[in-house]
């Protein structure tokens, strides 16, 4: 019995396919969501091995939704999303429904789904290249998706002060807090935008509102002094393409 | 030869012209001495006579026809161009008098000759140049008719760019393709309302693509627009959206540019909904005062989602955009963020008395 999760906030789209997957044999709906809040703790709950996922949820994405999980099941966009959006499944897609469908389609990507099923770390590697490419255009540029325990919490990116690398994760910090992230320090120095962000180091990356000085440290190496008090280091590269960011 | 030299010089380049002349000029310049040969000149008489008119004919001709590229004698009044043709026949006359003379002064029985022709050589130059100064004009009239036809092309291109761009704006395909999909999944378990839904979104698009945007609407035919919008927005979202319509009677025939007002709805539907998780409720309230129709829309609005968002940042810009271009005021579209509610108001000014 292949245990399937639908997340969509429209009642109706998920009436859809449940009724196409009524004539599958070994198929289970455990769970219907209506955002991915719900998504999220269907997800862990079940574990399941295919999920359904609209892009255009509430509060966040089914995009932002993924990063949140440790693993990834694998995934059917179901979405009306537009060429954009497409074009970055094109590349990486397990498979995506364009609303709307037809039972042919739908049919279709189940087969691609089952017959893949034993390249799981496969798709999970594609999935994670979508997830990258997918959200540079989109309003996640503005803010960050993070889930601490089972609390989601979004942080728009103004009130990030810096970002640290931590093994495979980033820590994302703000006024009072830090948030751990599965991305890594070269995503965000590509995704954030540029006149607000300056990666000064192999391993930080600033919010040059929060800079309020560079200081020498030692002969030939700087420091930057954030507004909350922090000191972050400058890497040499860093400090010269700072200075030259500043006009100074 | 008139229409290849009209097409000629449509096409060709002053040198295409004067190579035209040339050639035609020899043509009749041979012309002319057979004939004066015939009326009992001598060869060598009859030819220079007929190189001398001709070469100066095509003189004045090519002159004339430069002359009327920069400068259009009259602006339009025809009789002036042919008063024009006939200054410089008189011209020809005299300076071909003058050189004819002064080429041939003891041929005594040729200049007898040339004295009784003159009327007739004055008539012929006087056809010729008319002509020319005809085909001149009509060329610059169909010149200028050209020109204006490539005008309007170009402006009715820029209009059906403009129309495209507005229809891509007011037709979101997000809209669409989920209504659709709606439709999709109604048609099988229930298809009464998959036909309704059908027969609502076609009223919908109909009226979005009928409207022209110059013209100014009742309000009413707005609120009925807007309705069929909700009516589908509720099939899509019925189990969380619930919309509040708080418009008094007598308002409903004040004055709207159309596709004005469920845009903004639109976009207060869908930052509620996909603002927050909750049901959300929108609010739509107008009122009116003699100069004034105001319409507020509120939608709630979670500052934690939109919390990067700058300035409205919310999809107004082309609707500010528009009252802009109709009315020349940046002050008619206004939002307003608290902490949970997002208002966005709408200040139409009434043109009747």
């Amino acid at each position: 019995m292949k245990k399937i999760v639908i997340i969509d906030d429209e009642p109706l789209a998920r009436s859809i396919v449940i009724e196409y997957l009524q004539s599958q044999q070994d198929i289970e709906v455990v769970a219907e969501c209506n955002n991915g809040y719900e998504g999220v703790k269907a997800i862990i709950q079940h574990k399941p091995d295919l999920v359904f996922l609209d892009i255009q949820m509430p509060k966040i994405n089914g995009f932002e939704m993924l990063e949140l999980l440790d693993t990834i099941p694998p995934v059917i966009f179901a979405t009306a999303f537009d060429e954009f959006a497409i074009k970055a499944f094109e590349a990486n897609a397990i498979d995506y429904l364009l609303k709307p469908f037809s039972k042919e389609r739908f049919n279709a990507a189940l087969t691609k789904f089952l017959s893949k099923k034993t390249e799981d770390r496969e798709l999970d590697k594609n999935l994670q290249k979508l997830l990258d490419n997918s959200d540079k255009q989109t309003d996640e540029k503005n803010r960050i998706v993070v889930k601490n325990n089972s609390e989601i919490t979004i942080v728009p990116v103004n009130d990030v002060f810096y970002i640290e690398a931590y093994d495979d994760y980033v820590k994302i910090f703000t006024k009072d807090t830090y948030h751990l992230k599965k991305k890594t320090m070269n995503y965000y120095e590509e995704v954030l935008d540029p006149a607000l962000f300056f990666r000064v180091h192999r391993s930080f990356i600033i919010n040059l509102q929060q800079l309020t000085r560079i200081e020498p440290l030692e002969k030939n190496s700087y420091i930057a002094l954030l507004k909350s008090g922090k000191k972050i280091p400058l890497s040499r590269p860093g400090y010269s393409k700072l200075k030259e960011k500043l006009g100074i | 030869m008139h229409k290849s030299l009209l097409k000629n010089q449509f096409q060709y380049s002053p040198k295409k012209i004067l190579l035209g002349f040339i050639v035609w000029g020899i043509f009749w310049t041979l012309i002319q001495t057979l004939v004066l040969h015939r009326l009992d000149l001598e060869w060598k008489v009859a030819f220079i006579d007929a190189c001398v008119s001709n070469v100066l004919l095509a003189l004045l001709c090519y002159t004339a026809i430069i002359i009327y590229r920069f400068y259009q004698p009259g602006n339009g009044n025809r009789f002036y161009r042919f008063i024009y043709a006939f200054g410089i026949t008189m011209l020809y006359c005299v300076v071909l008098h003058w050189t004819l003379n002064w080429i041939l002064p003891s041929e005594i029985s040729y200049l007898d000759f040339l004295n009784r022709s003159m009327p007739c050589r004055f008539v012929g130059a006087f056809l010729i140049l008319s002509f020319v100064t005809l085909l001149n004009w009509m060329w610059n009239l169909l010149k200028d008719q050209k020109e204006q036809e490539e005008r309007r092309n170009e402006a009715e291109q820029l209009v059906k760019d403009a129309e495209l761009v507005k229809l891509r704006q007011q037709l979101q395909p997000h809209f669409l393709f989920n209504s659709l999909n709606s439709i999709s999944a109604l048609a099988g378990s229930k298809p009464d309302e998959a036909r309704q839904m059908i027969q609502q979104l076609s009223d919908f698009l109909r009226g979005t693509l009928k409207k022209d945007e110059q013209k100014i609407v009742p309000f009413g035919e707005e609120m009925a627009h807007l309705k069929l919008y909700l009516e589908i927005e509720k099939v899509r979202f019925g189990h969380r959206l619930n919309i509040e319509i708080n418009v008094a009677k007598e308002i409903l025939n004040a004055t709207i540019p159309p596709l004005l007002l469920q845009p903004i709805v639109e976009n207060a539907i869908k930052f509620g909904l996909y603002g927050t998780i909750e049901d959300i409720l929108v609010n739509i309230d107008a009122k009116s005062d003699p100069s004034y129709l105001f319409v507020e829309v509120k939608n709630p609005y979670d500052a934690q989602t939109h919390g990067a968002a700058k300035g409205t940042g919310f999809g107004l810009s082309s609707i500010q955009r528009r009252l802009f271009l109709l009315y020349g005021r940046n002050d008619l579209l206004t939002t307003e963020k608290s902490e949970t509610i997002f208002s966005t108001r709408l200040k139409i000014p009434q043109l009747k008395a």
